[in-house]
């Protein structure tokens, strides 16, 4: 009895698919939104998180100037190195610090020459930020202390530079303010591109000391990257940073602070704050979407049932039930919509896909979101089924054998 | 459901009429019809066009509801039934066969004559075998899987006389099951349902305008107007 009901449905479906398919267009679209909003919104997450655990586990920085500026703006006060120190031994809840000075140069390997930026900083940025050397080698004491010209490249600049070269040994000159010859010491693992498209292996990493004596010409630090000790450190590292270093740059008490700490937790949670906001956008108009899409099934089966008045009538008049009707036109409903949900599923794991891909994100569909899709495309069979399931149910046998 | 009460009466026709339109309008297809059918007879029902033959099939079979007086089946009055009790009575006691045929278009023959068992929850392999003893019995073997639409006349009424015989009902209602089939034909069908109804012991009511269809019955009511002009038994199967 089931079997034959699903099969009657279904070979009424096939009978009419243009119109069965244009129906359930509505259902198409707001199951096929949902798809690619939860996996477009999940590969979002995951490559912001990805990204974030690279940088370096509890990672917070030290900028100069005002939050809004930022750097940019060149009358800033830069820290020093005494600041570094001072962090080091006087803040307990930060592990590691690690001053940086960047500097932009053109380096040069024989015929090769390529624009990109040194970093100068201590051994202590690797661990922070989570730089591995694949080749060759960090920083020996003597080298930080003396600043001594070598360097540890990305793979962006090996590229550049030495093509199939082992770099590893090799000597560039690197160019700014001043010129150096500086020897090629390691090589990074390579990280690919972020989130936003920027390529992570475009810089060089050297000893502070070098970068500023031999190319900035000064004794700046631009930027401090510091660890907390843990996750729930965060706070106590910020608040005692800030403290020490409104002392330290003599900050009045009622002025802002003239340099502020960045916290890649943050940034994360304000990522996926946005990806909130669109996922119920979308959800929003998909509700509309299944919401047009269930009046449409009602629609079409509506006219089903004016369509069929005499057959309808036929099985009343050779012993079918009400609740036989009922079910035989409900069964229908269902089924034209979970077909519309499947298709939907269907089209949104293609864009999806083809989305995920153009935009760098990984691939990632939500099986809850297909399952939760196509049950309740199945829910909105019954409910706009129900009424016309039961007009045919209630028909009068003679009056319907009777109709044209 | 089952249906009890008197153990021989299985009609019982009491002051039935059925009016159709109001004033000016109005028709009496049916003005006070009273008659008893018991179990086991073979009656048929004749009379001009127009007259309400076809209204009182319908309200036997529990399709149309009597405008005035009172239908009792085994001697419960159909009129204090339910929607669902009248379906229920339809589905275990009746078998239909219609003027017009009633087969549904897209759908084999097969599948036309095993509609009423799905509705009766017959298991899909003795519906199947059921459906095409009855085709076979109405010789139409050879078109089980054709499409009541690609039927002609004479074969779709042959498939609506298997679907209403294969239940084997207690009351069969035939309205003039051999209109539309050649004198050949049309006596192969009547000594089917006489041998239904000596050997199966259905009840059977059949409309006919034929005096040599009707001969196969032992009983013929007339009908003129919406009455009952005469109701003689013929003793019953002249040939
Ligand atoms: N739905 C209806 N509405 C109005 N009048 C009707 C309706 N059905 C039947 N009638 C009228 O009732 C009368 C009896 O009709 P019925 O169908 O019972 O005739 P019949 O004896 O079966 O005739 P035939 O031999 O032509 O089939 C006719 O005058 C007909 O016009
Ligand atoms: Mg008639």
């Amino acid at each position: 009895m089931f079997f034959s009901t699903v099969f009657i449905a279904m070979r009424e479906i096939r009978a009419n698919l243009m119109r069965s398919i244009l129906t359930t267009l509505g259902i198409i679209i707001g199951v096929g939104a949902v798809i690619i909003v939860v996996s477009l919104g999940n590969g979002a997450t995951q490559q912001v998180q990805n990204d974030l655990s690279e940088l370096g586990n509890n990672l917070l920085a030290l900028v100069p100037g005002d939050q809004n500026q930022g750097s940019a703006n060149r009358l800033v006060q830069m820290f020093t190195e005494d600041d570094v120190d001072a962090i080091r031994e006087q803040v307990p809840s930060v592990l590691m610090v690690a001053p940086v000075l960047t500097q932009v140069v053109m380096a040069v390997n024989g015929n090769e020459n390529y624009g990109s930026s040194v970093r100068g900083t201590t051994n202590d940025y690797f661990a922070i930020r989570n730089l591995d050397v694949v080749r060759g080698r960090t920083f020996t004491a003597g080298e930080l202390r003396s600043g001594r010209p070598v360097c540890v490249i990305g793979e962006t600049v090996r590229r550049e530079l030495f093509g199939v070269q082992d770099p590893v040994g090799a000597e560039i000159r690197l160019s700014a303010n001043s010129e150096v010859n500086c020897e090629v010491i390691g090589l990074l693992e390579e990280k690919g591109a972020d989130t936003f498209g920027n390529d992570q292996d475009d810089f060089m990493v050297a000893p502070l000391a070098m970068v500023q004596r031999r190319l900035a010409g000064n004794r700046d630090v631009t930027l401090v990257f510091m660890n907390a000790v843990s996750d729930e450190a965060r706070e106590d590292a910020i608040e005692g940073v800030t403290q020490l270093m409104r002392e330290r740059r003599r900050v009045r008490d009622d002025q802002d602070s003239d340099f502020f700490i960045q916290d890649l937790k943050e940034v994360q949670a304000q990522i996926a704050q946005v990806t909130g906001i669109m996922t119920i956008f979308v959800s929003a108009i998909a509700g509309i979407s299944l919401l047009v899409g269930g009046i449409g099934v009602m629609n079409i089966m509506l006219v089903s049932v004016t369509e069929r008045t005499r057959e309808i009538g036929i099985r009343l008049a050779i012993g079918a039930q009400e609740m036989d009707v009922l079910i035989q036109f409900l069964v229908e409903a269902i089924l034209l919509s979970i077909m519309g949900g499947i298709i939907g599923v269907a089209v949104g794991v293609g864009v999806s896909y083809l989305a995920a891909g153009a935009l760098g994100f990984p691939f990632l569909v939500s099986q809850e979101a297909v399952i939760i899709a196509v049950v309740f495309s199945g829910i909105i069979g019954i409910a706009f089924g129900f009424f016309p399931a039961f007009r045919a149910a209630r028909l009068d046998p003679i009056e319907a054998l009777r109709y044209e | 459901m089952s249906v009890t009460g008197n153990e021989q009466r299985l009609i019982e026709f009491a002051n039935v009429s059925k009016f159709y339109g109001e004033g000016e309008a109005e028709v009496r297809a049916l003005d006070g019809v009273s008659f008893t059918v018991d179990d086991g007879e073979f009656v048929a029902v004749m009379g001009s066009s127009g007259s309400g033959k076809s209204t009182s099939m319908n309200i036997l079979g529990c399709l149309d509801a009597p405008t005035g007086g009172n239908y009792f089946f085994r001697g419960v009055d159909v009129g204090t039934l339910t929607r669902n009790q009248r379906a229920l009575l339809r589905r275990h006691y009746l078998g239909f066969v219609f003027q017009g045929f009633n087969l549904l278009k897209r759908t084999s023959a097969l599948s036309n004559v095993e509609l009423p068992m799905v509705y009766r929850r017959t298991s899909a392999r003795k519906r199947r075998k059921t459906a095409l003893a009855a085709l076979d019995a109405v010789g139409l073997s050879d078109r089980v899987h054709h499409s009541s639409s690609e039927l002609s006349g004479g074969q779709q009424q042959r498939v609506a006389i298997a679907r209403a015989i294969a239940t084997e009902p207690a009351l069969l209602l035939a309205d003039e099951p051999t209109g539309n089939l050649d004198s050949e034909r049309s006596h192969e069908i009547m000594q089917l349902l006489r041998r239904l109804n000596e050997e199966e012991g259905i009840t059977i009511l059949l409309v006919t305008h034929e005096e040599d269809m009707a001969s196969y019955a032992k009983r013929q009511i007339v009908f003129k107007d919406g009455h009952i002009t005469s109701d003689t038994f013929s003793g019953g199967g002249s040939r």
